[in-house]
């Protein structure tokens, strides 16, 4: 890792509970991503990747715990939550474009509406973002009329062009080919090199080998394993992770 | 699958920083509702001196908010009242079938319905059209005028007809909103799982809409109390005629004031429980969150 020990982490999650009614689905979960670093956050489905991805947006209101945005409380009742979204992107498990405007203008919107930005500079971004997606064609084109691949393409345009600080993933390889994949996963060390700090929730463990610095293993509500794709992939600890893993090898996803 | 451990869950005991963060909130909550309460009651306080300081009000006063006469009001204005409560819940019931089965004719696709398609379509654009009163004085008045064999001349039942003419017009509107609405990738996904095009709009398609439209079609519900009170012009001693009567007796408007006030006190429990079952319909399907 890169990060100079004196910054603080980018997000950071300290015991954070986070219940739906009777079900716990977050007991004690604590979790540092410094700068420009990848996290990848494996796991079960329902495990509770996207929630807390949810969590550190301040979509979901945590029951207990707190979660730090460069170093600030960010889960104070206090704290704005339209300004810390603003330094966050993120792109849904189901990507959540607006079906009712062009691929151009769901990537716009908040560039023009919240960072104030000139239309003809935000669109500018946007095609180049585009393109380099692969995507300069759909520029006119509305979401509904997308493959699915090129809706998540989109999705992952549209958290970008905010220019955020952190960028928060959710399964955003679940819809592509495998050469897609790969084009994702160049996007993502691309945007790592600028600088960009990213949590990323996957079942793809070979993408979460790739581009990771920290794999965490999310089981029972907590972290229960952390490491470096390396250790966690290599030579898991808890037996819970073995499990898991040796499943996903079964299933020849690794 | 999230609670592997049940006896761990007992030893959860909420963080000193999660007891300060409720306690911000409670402040700030109570401190919300004092300063609604005070903004009310000071608006409260103002619009009352103002219309009681002003110059007519003792006249108005006699006129239109006697004790008197709204005691000799009410008992006949409520028992009037009992004709629009019928009037609306029997009327209402026929409108909403009528309507939804309008907008679904209006919906289906294929030259086979076409005639069906058109005739709907011209059974909304003109009673749709139609103004309330014409559509009445004509039915209600016509009606008996023609003296077919067999043909009621009951004011209430012609009166009630006019209504669900008219208002069936606007409630298959409401309806055909809330079925276009629904994403095509909900009829896409039911039609894939071999359900039937009139399955697909019965159980996929119109649920969806219906629990769209319950806040404009209550609208039109309320709307519809309201007009009840029109078969009066019929003859049928509603709770408008019922005030009228005794209005046109002694020259005193308290019983228009008194019926006002019943038909407003009618609709907000009915608004009260429509909002009561869209959020509790909305808490139980949708994600939540805090925005
Ligand atoms: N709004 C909600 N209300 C109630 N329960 C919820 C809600 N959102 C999520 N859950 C529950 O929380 C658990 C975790 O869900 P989450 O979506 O975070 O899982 P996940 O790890 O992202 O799974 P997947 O890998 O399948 O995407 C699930 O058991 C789910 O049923
Ligand atoms: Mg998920």
């Amino acid at each position: 890792m890169t990060a100079d020990a004196n910054r603080p982490p980018v997000l950071r999650l300290e015991s954070v509970r986070k219940t739906f009614g009777d079900s716990v689905v977050l007991r004690d979960v604590d979790l540092a991503v410094p700068a420009h670093t990848v996290t990848v956050l494996i796991g079960a489905s329902g495990s509770g990747k996207s929630t807390l991805l949810r969590c550190a947006n301040l979509l979901e209101e945590i029951d207990d715990g707190a979660i730090f945005l460069d170093g600030d409380e960010i889960t104070d009742p206090r704290v704005d939550p339209d300004s810390v979204r603003r330094r966050i992107g993120v792109v849904f498990q189901a990507y959540n474009l607006f079906p009712h405007m062009t691929v151009l203008d769901n990537i716009t919107l908040a560039p023009r509406r919240v960072h104030k930005t000139a239309r003809k500079e935000a669109e500018e971004r946007a095609r180049e973002l585009l393109a380099r997606l692969g995507l300069k064609e759909k520029a006119a084109e509305y979401p509904d009329r997308l493959s699915g691949g090129q809706q998540q393409r989109v999705a992952i345009v549209r958290a970008l062009a905010g220019q955020p600080k952190l960028l928060l993933l959710d399964e955003i390889t679940a819809a592509l080919d495998p050469e897609l994949v790969g084009e994702v996963l160049n996007v993502v060390r691309d945007l790592k090199e600028q600088g960009m700090t990213m949590v990323i929730a996957t079942h793809e463990m070979g993408f979460a080998r790739e581009v990771a610095d920290q794999v965490c293993f999310l089981d029972g509500g907590v972290v229960l394993e952390r490491g470096t794709p390396k250790q966690v992939f290599g030579a898991p600890q808890q037996e819970r992770t073995q499990q898991f893993l040796r499943r996903i090898v079964e299933a020849g996803r690794l | 699958m999230t609670v592997p451990d049940l006896s761990d869950e007992d030893m959860y005991r909420p963080s000193a920083r999660r007891i300060e963060r409720e306690r911000h909130k409670r402040t700030r909550a109570r401190r919300a509702t004092a300063i609604a309460t005070i903004s009310t009651v000071v608006t409260a306080a103002v619009l009352f001196l103002v219309v009681t300081g002003s110059p007519g009000w003792p006249a108005t006063k006699k006129a239109f908010f006697s004790a008197h006469y709204a005691r000799m009001a009410l008992p006949k204005v409520i028992d009037g009242l009992w004709l629009n409560i019928r009037l609306m819940v029997i009327c209402g019931a026929i409108i909403l079938v009528l309507g939804m089965l309008i907008a679904v004719t209006r919906t289906l696709r294929g030259p086979v319905f076409f005639p069906l398609r058109a005739l709907a379509t011209a059974y909304v654009d003109f009673f749709r059209g139609l103004p309330l009163i014409i559509c009445l004085l004509m039915v209600v008045f016509g009606v008996p005028a023609l003296r077919l064999q067999g043909v009621t001349v009951n004011p209430v039942i012609l009166g009630g007809t006019a209504l669900v003419l008219t208002y069936s017009a606007y409630v298959a509107e409401v309806f055909r909103a809330g079925i276009e609405t629904v994403h095509p990738s909900q009829r896409a996904a039911a039609r894939s799982l071999g359900l039937s095009g009139p399955q697909t709009m019965r159980f996929v398609v119109l649920p969806q809409a219906v629990r769209r439209v319950v806040p404009p079609l209550l609208n039109d519900l309320v709307s519809l109390q309201k007009d009840t009170g029109l078969v009066s012009i019929g003859g049928a001693v509603d709770a408008v005629h019922a005030a009228d009567i005794i209005v046109g007796k002694y020259f005193n408007y308290t019983p228009y004031v008194v019926a006002g006030l019943v038909f407003v006190a009618l609709t907000i429990p009915m608004t009260r429980f429509t909002d009561w079952i869209t959020a509790r319909m909305y808490r139980r399907q949708s994600q939540g969150g805090t925005v």
